[in-house]
């Protein structure tokens, strides 16, 4: 059937007006170009605005009434930010944890989660004192706190203090290291930040800026 | 055009009326196509009144949600309160709020069983695998619009699950982290978000859906419905040109589809009045507190109908990685060495294997989560190419199929239970048994659905007058 009606009228090729043709496929051509081109704002609509850029101020913590083990959460560009002073144990377990970590030594993507100044085992300024971002590097959670050390629900039983992701059940160790085999690929995001003086932090700006 | 019909003159007004219409619109010509003599097997089952429930929530959602957006707030600022303003302060908007969230989760409810009548009678299968993948296509956009519209109440489940949902799309390599950013229009969730995603909740979306459903129901007039036999009934052609085998719809689906309709109605009124939130799983709880970017909910779990694929994507972990590269391998050994396929597409085959394998290693497994999650439901459309049995339907396959299909029932369900718990370690390895049943009940389908006797299929439906 489809042969019949394949078959040009006047019989053969020849019948088709190949000039007539080249211009109907470039006039498509272009119509397509255009059509692109019109594209552009409708998508272009759909990435931040220029008042959403602008909100990015960095945000000053004074951390003088942080007591050990203790945190304080400020936002900053709508995200979460943590800040734990860490007890000197929690600081003390952060050394064996090593070989149960997926990137004890942040060298995973270390430009994005990791500032030079934090690259060490404690992963960050003072010892003590751990800044992140507490979004799971997974899917965007905000993980709990689970300073606690010992067995308890959805935790093995040698946990040494962390945090836990409610969502997929990633954990990280006091550092946020995330451990081996959980869904979270990264470890917690350490945002810039540096100290104005001894208590007073700023998050959002470091040396570098 | 006809030529013009002249009726007679002492005709009733309504007839005439219905002719001088009928000469300048072709109203009666829609009416008996699309349904008064749309001709249907007389043997239909009680599985087959879901496409009409469908069609009748669809209807209460639309209505429902037109007069929701007379009260509602798109602004991140004032979102929640509006909905709140809407159960407390106007005047019946709490039933029309009810009204509108019980359809959304009744809509999954009748999708699922419409979906499953599909499976199990081979509804699928030629010549009907364009109705099954318009079908499958208003299922994505189904879930895109109640994905969509769960973000509007702006409480801390709309908020988490819309965080979650688009950070999948940052998973995917290179484009990633500018698409999940284009998606938000902001950093993290935000106004931006829940204005954009409210224009394709009440506009895009169900254009689209409205769309596909004429696409869904042309296609399915075209080849005629198929029935719990899975016999061709127009081979058997009548006198008048029509199956012998079948009915018009109307009057006789007519009033099979009102009692059906009816006692749906009753159900949905019974939960919109006495149970609207079901015991947290049309509802659930923690969307009655405001959104917070800065505490998750201790426990988070999607709406019930997203618990399955959730499910899938919550299995894949780094140790599922190590399976799932085996079970690619094996497929590409398989193909290389005991398929009966050409020399070329068997090298093609191999060669494609190790090169996802080798994806599979170097890529996080939080990518092919989202991978399986989408995999899950794209399988589905193709479907009518990987069931090889010589018959359609359930009742004529071996007998061995029907457990096959209850065990698929039973690990979709549990899936669907594990998705919405706090994750554990064995709830972790039951999620990976159930992914890799799900994708080999498809993905093995080929070999499995041959194996066994099929029963002789008679060649007239089954079909007891009453």
């Amino acid at each position: 059937m489809s042969s019949t009606l394949t078959t040009p009228p006047m019989g053969g090729d020849s019948s088709v007006d190949n000039s007539k043709r080249t211009w109907l496929i470039a006039s498509s051509c272009a119509g397509a170009v255009g059509a692109g081109f019109v594209a552009v704002p409708f998508v272009s609509s759909f990435s931040p605005s220029e008042r959403a850029k602008a909100a990015g101020a960095a945000v000053e913590v004074d951390i003088s009434t942080l007591k050990p083990g203790e945190k304080v959460t400020v936002e900053w560009r709508g995200k979460p930010v943590w800040i734990v002073r860490r007890t000197p144990e929690q600081l003390a377990a952060l050394k064996g944890l090593a070989p149960q970590l997926a990137d004890p030594d942040s060298k995973r993507n270390p430009d994005t989660y990791t500032p030079t100044y934090a690259r060490n085992e404690a992963r960050s300024i003072k010892p003590e004192v751990f800044v992140a971002v507490g979004i799971c590097t997974h899917l965007g959670c905000s993980p709990s706190d689970k300073f606690t050390a010992g067995p308890q629900p959805s935790l093995p039983d040698d946990w040494q203090g962390g945090f836990f992701c409610p969502c997929h059940g990633s954990t990280f160790d006091m550092a946020g290291r995330v451990y081996k085999n959980k869904p979270a690929p990264d470890n917690l995001e350490v945002p810039p930040h540096m100290y104005l003086s001894d208590n007073r932090l700023i998050i959002g700006e470091d040396k570098k800026a | 055009m006809a030529t013009f019909k002249e009726v007679s003159p002492n005709a009733p007004a309504g007839t005439k009326l219905l002719n001088w219409i009928d000469n300048r619109f072709p109203l009666t010509p829609i009416w008996e196509g699309a349904w008064g003599k749309y001709y249907a097997p007389k043997n239909f089952n009680f599985w087959y009144i879901f496409g009409i429930l469908a069609t009748v929530v669809l209807v209460i959602q639309i209505v429902t949600g037109i007069f929701l957006t007379m009260h509602y707030k798109p602004d991140a600022a004032s979102a929640f309160a509006s909905v709140e303003y809407i159960m407390r302060d106007v005047p019946w908007g709490s039933i029309i709020r009810y009204m509108h969230s019980t359809g959304a989760s009744m809509f999954f409810v009748v999708v699922y069983l419409h979906m499953y009548r599909g499976l199990i009678y081979g509804s699928y299968r030629k010549p009907r695998e364009l109705t099954w993948m318009f079908g499958c296509a208003i299922f994505l956009a189904l879930m895109a619009e109640a994905f969509m519209g769960y973000l509007l109440p702006w409480g801390q489940m709309s908020y988490w699950g819309a965080q979650v949902i688009v950070n999948l799309f940052s998973a995917i390599p290179v484009i990633g982290p500018d698409l999940s950013l284009l998606i938000r229009g902001d950093y993290v969730v935000g106004d931006a978000t829940l204005n954009r995603f409210f224009a394709f909740h009440v506009i895009a979306v169900p254009l689209v859906l409205l769309g596909l459903i004429a696409a869904h129901l042309i296609a399915l007039h075209e080849t005629g419905s198929n029935n719990p036999d899975g016999i061709e009934v127009k081979k058997n052609l009548g006198p008048d040109g029509h199956p012998v085998d079948s009915i018009p719809s109307h009057p006789y689906y007519t009033v099979h589809d009102i009692f059906g309709v009816s006692l749906f109605l009753i159900v949905f009124a019974a939960i919109v009045f006495f149970a609207p939130e079901m015991g947290g799983y049309f509802l659930e709880y923690n969307n009655f507190i405001p959104a917070d970017p800065l505490k998750t909910p201790l426990h988070i779990s999607p709406a019930w109908y997203f618990a399955p694929t959730y499910s899938m994507l919550r299995s894949v972990t780094s140790e599922m990685m190590y399976v799932l590269i085996a079970c690619v391998l094996a497929a590409g050994a398989f193909a290389g060495f005991k398929s009966k396929l050409p020399k070329p597409f068997k090298l093609a085959a191999m060669g494609v294997a190790l090169a996802v394998a080798a994806a599979m290693m170097a890529i996080d497994a939080k990518f092919w989560g989202v991978v399986v999650m989408g995999g899950a439901i794209v399988i589905l459309f193709f479907l009518p190419w990987l069931d090889n049995c010589e018959v359609k339907s359930i009742r004529y396959r071996p007998d061995w199929h029907k457990y096959m299909y209850a065990i698929f029932v039973l690990v979709f369900i549990m899936l669907g239970y594990l998705g919405m718990q706090a994750p554990s370690p064995l709830f972790e390895r039951l999620s990976q048994f159930g992914t890799l049943f799900y994708f080999g009940f498809f993905l093995l389908m080929p070999w499995w659905s041959t194996i066994g006797k099929c029963k002789p299929v008679p060649d007239r439906v089954t079909f007891k007058a009453h």
